[in-house]
């Protein structure tokens, strides 16, 4: 490993630990029993079987939402439509599990694969925005999430709604329910296919053709234009298979045992996290159920500790938002770097001195 | 008249953060009411010394002495508060202010919290009239030409209380009746006590207004002259260098088919300026078309055009007898045609993926390197560390990401890429700007080689020694037309280049530049 992967390394784990220790500081200003607090803040996912399970859990869908923004941002194609191509997988895998009537075993199989395509199509919207008008991907995908939002909604209450709930769907089948993993938790198959998931985009990225091809566009798009890549393609299939791994996480995310209702009529938040866990990951899938693994650890804790002392929930969105600051912050930590390359520098020169 | 120092640098030593050694032990010495020219060509260093001073870089070793204490300087604003100023050569201004708002813009006048804006228009006609600038302080910026816009520049330094003063490049704008009020105002500013810098590379400038000059060259200082007492042609030679000269073996030369062809080239940029009018050449295989000219006379313009990156064009451009017109850039390199591109960093690699990853960038589409979806890693690799090897990189593994080599470095790789694929056709645009004397000639060994083998060369280039020890014919490009082509450029003297270069002289007629 080199030098400045090792640096890399150092700096997001030095983040983190600043954040805790900001997080730590705010949770002794609030709270009347701050030890208690950080405690079951840190320990509180290992006290019980259910505990470790909500980790593995809340895990999954954000192993897809990230994996899926690793995708988009290495080509740097800021697309922030995966919270609506999330939202939309979700909407579609209930409608196909609803409508459809399929067997046990094919119905999550051609739900999960019309989720993804809905995503795909979804996120494809601000990419052909952009190859055809150059408006920029952010601001337009952006907006459609509130388009995803209230056109599920509204298909929601005008066709799949049940009566006599309210703001829900009718049950989902159990034919189309992803199957537990493990008997008294809901730790369900989505996990593995998350993992597929994080795998497949690895390899993607890093092993194919398209995948370089998007690589060489994220980091210096004049540099791939000159190389001859056609960055028209590019802009589209990486938006196009983002999408496509959000709305598949949308799709499994309904079908697991944690809902047996679609009824979602907030944005969840999951593209946003996506962002979060991307950050961690250094743009790499293969890292996001590191990243996911710990965000959802440190959501879990959070939640214990908000149920069983005086610190809130909302505890967590600091320590998030401070490791994302440092993380991003290009400027921190770079005196250290600079301090780094320019011995390197140094050391060379006297070695050209003395050849 | 005892001279006083007013400023000192000491030892700076500048790298940047991809490792570039800017300035090496650079030492600077300012005598109080002096213009002091800083020389050299670009990229020698220039530039960052003066962003050390001015406080926006910050050096990695070395003093600054101003009146006899060190001092550090944080920032631009520091450097204000110490009396430096500075005038870039991209002007600084908001176009949408008047001059006296710009003048006054982060040190206003108050009347309240109210900027006031009387007072605000009095002190900047004040100022004006003190140093005897003839301006119009309630113009707006957008409004008033160039020559006025430094004088603006200049003044909002003075009103911050500048006693030394850095021009980076002043007379690059400006027409010649602008630079020589410019320097009517330098001189008074001189004999007021202010101390100028004059940043430049026209030596005759440098004669007629500087006392003393300091020359860099590659990011080291050259040592400081009293202009009166060297000549340009030295000053040239401590900038420039050339007391290396150049010696190639060239082998006799063995003219092949035309391999490109281009005949009535026009091309106008997204300002809508003619930057290519109306050129017709023809290049070979087996020889080197050297193109000479001052930068900025359509040679980016013509290149862009002829690798495919630009596609709005009239004329015709062919390669190996194929209209490129509807062909893209992929389409074009598949006519094995190499691009060294005039700056690498800005498309020539891409810093933060490793030397691997920048060295397929032009091939890994070919059988050899990938399937049909997947690439080849093993073979990629294997390639990969051979090519580092040929090449000579300078580098820990194929693994470091090319941000982090030198210059020189990060030029090799470019090269080894688009040499590795076997080429018929090179355009090399700047291929030794900047980098070392070692991997300067290896490169230029290398274009010998491949000319030698058969394929065609296009080297544009501002390094002279290099267009001349290299090419076979050269052209002289002026306002987007060829001024002059030589067959034999064994018999061109550099004084007769530099007068084509410049305009001065222009054949109408150019013999030899197409083959039919």
């Amino acid at each position: 490993m080199n030098s400045a992967k090792r640096f890399e390394i150092f700096r997001m784990f030095f983040s983190i630990v600043i954040a805790l220790l900001v997080s730590f500081v705010l949770i002794f200003l609030v709270s009347k029993q701050p030890v208690e607090a950080i405690v079951t803040l840190i320990t509180g996912p290992f006290k019980s079987k259910r505990n470790l399970a909500n980790v593995v859990e809340s895990m999954i869908p954000l192993i897809f939402t990230g994996t899926g923004v690793c995708i988009m941002f290495s080509a740097n194609q800021i697309n922030l439509a995966g919270e609506g191509a999330f939202h939309l997988g979700g909407l579609v895998a209930s409608v196909c599990a609803l409508q459809l009537g399929l067997p046990a075993g094919v119905s999550p199989v051609v739900a999960l694969c019309l989720a993804a395509l809905a995503g795909a199509l979804f996120t494809a919207i601000p990419a052909f925005l952009k190859i055809k008008t150059s408006s920029s991907e952010l601001v337009s995908s952006l907006m459609l999430n509130y388009l995803s939002l209230w056109f599920c909604t509204f298909i929601l209450m005008h066709y799949i709604c049940d009566p006599q709930v309210g703001a829900a769907s009718f049950k989902l089948p159990a034919e189309s329910e992803l199957i537990t993993l493990l008997s008294g938790t809901r730790i369900h198959l989505g996990l593995f296919i998350a993992l597929a998931v994080a795998v497949f985009g690895y390899v993607f990225l890093y092993k194919t053709r398209m995948g370089y091809e998007l690589r060489l566009t994220g980091e210096n798009e004049n540099f791939a234009k000159y190389s001859g890549v056609n960055i028209v393609k590019v802009i589209l299939v990486s938006q196009l298979v983002g999408g496509m791994i959000a709305g598949l996480g949308g799709g499994v995310e309904i079908l697991s045992p944690i809902y047996n209702r679609f009824s979602w009529t907030s944005l969840l938040g999951y593209g946003w996290d996506a962002i979060i866990i991307c950050t961690l990951a250094k743009k790499n899938p293969i890292y996001t159920p590191l990243a996911a693994l710990f965000l959802a650890y440190l959501r879990t804790g959070a939640s214990i500790m908000s149920r069983s002392t005086d610190v809130t929930l909302e505890i967590v969105q600091i320590t998030q938002g401070v490791i994302i600051l440092l993380a991003v912050a290009e400027q921190f930590l770079s005196k250290t770097k600079h301090k780094m390359i320019a011995r390197e520098a140094k050391a060379s020169l006297k070695e050209e001195e003395a050849a | 008249m005892a001279n006083e120092i007013v400023l000192e640098m000491k030892h700076i030593m500048k790298i940047y953060s991809n490792g570039v050694v800017a300035n090496e032990d650079v030492s600077l010495e300012l005598d109080k009411g002096e213009i002091h020219a800083l020389l050299g060509e670009n990229g020698a260093g220039k530039s960052t010394l003066m962003k050390v001073l001015f406080g926006i870089e910050t050096p990695d070793e070395g003093q600054i002495i101003m009146n006899g204490q060190e001092v550090t300087i944080k920032s631009p604003q520091d450097a204000i508060s110490k009396g430096i100023g500075m005038v870039h050569q991209h002007f600084m201004l908001v176009p949408s202010l008047t001059v006296a708002e710009n003048i006054i813009l982060g040190v206003e006048p108050k009347k309240g919290v109210f900027i006031d804006m009387k007072k605000a228009v009095d002190e900047a006609r004040k100022i004006a009239e003190k140093y005897n600038f003839d301006l119009d302080v309630t113009a707006k910026v957008e409004e008033i030409p160039v020559g006025i816009k430094q004088k603006v520049e200049i003044l909002k330094a003075l009103y911050r209380g500048a006693d030394i003063l850095i021009l980076d490049e002043p007379t690059a704008v400006l027409t010649p009746q602008e630079t020589d009020e410019l320097f009517i105002q330098l001189e008074k500013l001189r004999k007021d006590g202010h101390t100028i810098i004059f940043i430049s590379h026209k030596l005759d400038e440098i004669k007629k207004i500087c006392n003393r000059a300091t020359i860099m060259r590659n990011g080291k200082s050259m040592g400081t002259y009293n202009v009166s007492e060297i000549s340009t042609d030295d000053m040239s030679k401590l900038m420039v260098g050339r007391d290396v000269v150049l010696k190639f073996e060239k082998k006799p030369i063995e003219l092949k088919n035309v391999m490109m062809k281009v005949r009535d080239l026009t091309v106008y940029n997204s300002q809508g300026v003619l930057k290519v009018d109306s050129l017709s050449f023809d290049i070979k295989g087996g020889e080197i078309l050297g193109i000479a000219g001052v930068e900025g006379n359509g040679q980016s313009e013509l290149i862009d055009t002829l690798t495919g990156i630009n596609k709005k064009y009239t004329g015709e451009v062919d390669i190996k007898g194929e209209d490129t017109r509807k062909k893209s850039i992929h389409d074009i390199r598949n006519l094995k045609l190499a691009h060294i591109p005039e700056d690498r960093m800005v498309s020539g690699c891409a810093s933060n993926l490793n030397i691997l990853e920048n060295m397929f960038s032009n091939q890994y589409q070919q059988p050899d390197y990938s399937g049909k979806v997947m690439l080849k890693g093993k073979v990629i690799q294997k390639r990969s560390e051979d090519l580092i090897k040929e090449y000579l990189v300078k580098c820990n593994s194929y693994k470091q990401n090319v941000g982090m080599l030198s210059g020189g470095n990060i030029q090799k790789v470019i090269v080894a890429r688009e040499f590795s694929t076997g080429p018929d056709i090179i355009i090399a645009n700047q291929p030794t700007r900047g980098i070392d004397v070692g991997a300067a000639s290896f490169i230029r060994q290398r274009l010998l080689e491949f000319r030698d083998a058969g394929c065609a060369v296009l080297l544009i280039s501002a390094d002279l020694n290099e267009i001349f020890s290299l090419s076979d014919r050269l052209a002289v490009m002026y306002k987007g037309k060829f001024s002059g082509l030589f067959t034999d450029v064994g018999q061109v003297s550099e004084e007769t280049l530099g007068q084509y270069m410049l305009g001065l002289k222009h054949d109408e007629e150019l013999g030899g530049v197409i083959y039919e």
